[in-house]
């Protein structure tokens, strides 16, 4: 029997189908994403069963952190400086157009109207650093400015959904204060926003 | 390795062959750029858009004269009380019909055997009212109203506490 002679060839594999795949994804993943905004601080909702979404736009989200300082934040930019005007012209603060703008930039923000100027003043980092001290925004019954933001939001932007993100820790009494602000401000239709988890399926 | 093949024209045309080259194109670091960017994307990009739990309070009436008062035959109050406590009974809660409080949990079988049970879903005027001490957890209530949800529980309200019910719970918890 012959010895077989074994032909030594490189292997060669086509590569194309799967750069054109991993390119296909690039891109795709590219158009679709939306980052995750940076939030002044993070809270850890409760899970429920609801399978209600939020909607992308017009929101208006109030985050309760544990140490019971309300946050606000608006979504779009145009409404925020809208909004920052009217507070301003309120409250007799004036602000910079670079304050402004810096303002439009912010997801959400915890300070008093009185201390918003130097709040915006600040670097992005020390901002950062201050968000873990900020005394929130004022919700009590004689200094209540979220509720003038809630009505300065809602006039700027009359389709305006109102969430409430409050972290599990949270004591009822701060949460409590934030819905009777809503409802004074005749907001009776809200959002919770929670975490997923699953329905059981035997009752 | 990948490949790409290219025609060499020799450009002085006729019958003269093109010469065939097969050019060698190393495509890996295309590619390991390609699947970083992949998994870059991948790992950045947030899908879902966070859940809401949508709650309609009632209108704060001017007028409580025109509200119709609930009757007590019809009510079952839930306290959530601080430290993951929860208490119920059946009930308005006037001290005077003396209503028993029973202490339950948020387990399967706790409050939600509560709100399965005849009494609550054979009764379609039966309204649960909620009340959360201000000491108790914001979960808590949103664990309630999860609760509501699950059993399909129409017709209940938020109400803020009164000093009857913490006295109810105080009494409950020394027994």
């Amino acid at each position: 029997m012959p010895k077989v002679k074994v032909k030594r060839t490189k292997p060669t594999l086509d590569m194309t189908p799967m750069v054109d795949l991993a390119f296909l994804l690039v891109t795709f993943f590219m158009l679709t994403t939306q980052f995750s905004p940076e939030e002044a601080v993070v809270v850890d909702t409760p899970s429920s069963v609801s399978e209600i979404r939020l909607p992308e736009s017009n929101v208006i989200v109030i985050t309760v952190d544990k140490n019971d300082r309300v946050f606000f934040g608006v979504d779009s930019k145009q409404v925020k400086e809208a909004v920052l005007n009217k507070m301003a012209g309120k409250y007799g603060v004036g602000f910079n157009p670079i304050e402004t703008e810096t303002f439009s930039l912010l997801t959400n923000f915890g300070v008093p109207m009185n201390q918003l100027k130097s709040y915006l003043a600040m670097s992005d980092d020390a901002r950062k650093k201050y968000d873990k001290t900020a005394p929130g925004i004022p919700v009590d019954s004689t200094n209540n400015e979220l509720a003038d933001w809630v009505h300065q939001t809602r006039l700027s932007n009359p389709k305006v959904v109102i969430a409430i993100k409050g972290d599990q820790d949270v004591s009822y009494e701060t949460v409590q204060k934030v819905i009777s602000t809503l409802q004074d401000k005749k907001v009776n239709r809200f959002n919770l926003i929670t975490d997923m988890e699953n329905r059981p399926t035997n009752l | 390795m990948a490949e790409v093949q290219e025609k060499a024209d020799s450009g002085k045309g006729g019958k003269k062959r093109a010469k065939k080259m097969s050019v060698h194109l190393d495509m890996t670091p295309m590619v390991d750029l390609a699947f970083l960017l992949l998994t870059f994307f991948m790992l950045t990009t947030t899908f879902s858009k966070p859940q809401t739990m949508e709650i309609n309070m009632p209108v704060k009436e001017e007028s409580p004269e025109d509200q119709m008062p609930l009757k007590a035959s019809n009510a079952l109050t839930i306290i959530v009380g601080e430290n993951d406590k929860l208490f119920y009974y059946f009930g308005l809660g006037d001290p005077a019909d003396n209503p028993e409080v029973l202490e339950s949990d948020y387990s399967a079988n706790g409050i939600r055997k509560v709100l399965l049970s005849p009494r609550v879903k054979s009764n379609d005027k039966m309204t649960v009212l909620v009340k959360a001490m201000e000491t108790s957890r914001y979960k808590n209530m949103v664990d309630i109203l999860d609760e509501l949800k699950i059993t399909e529980t129409k017709k209940f309200a938020l109400v803020d506490i009164t000093d009857n019910d913490k006295t109810l719970v105080q009494q409950t918890l020394g027994q």
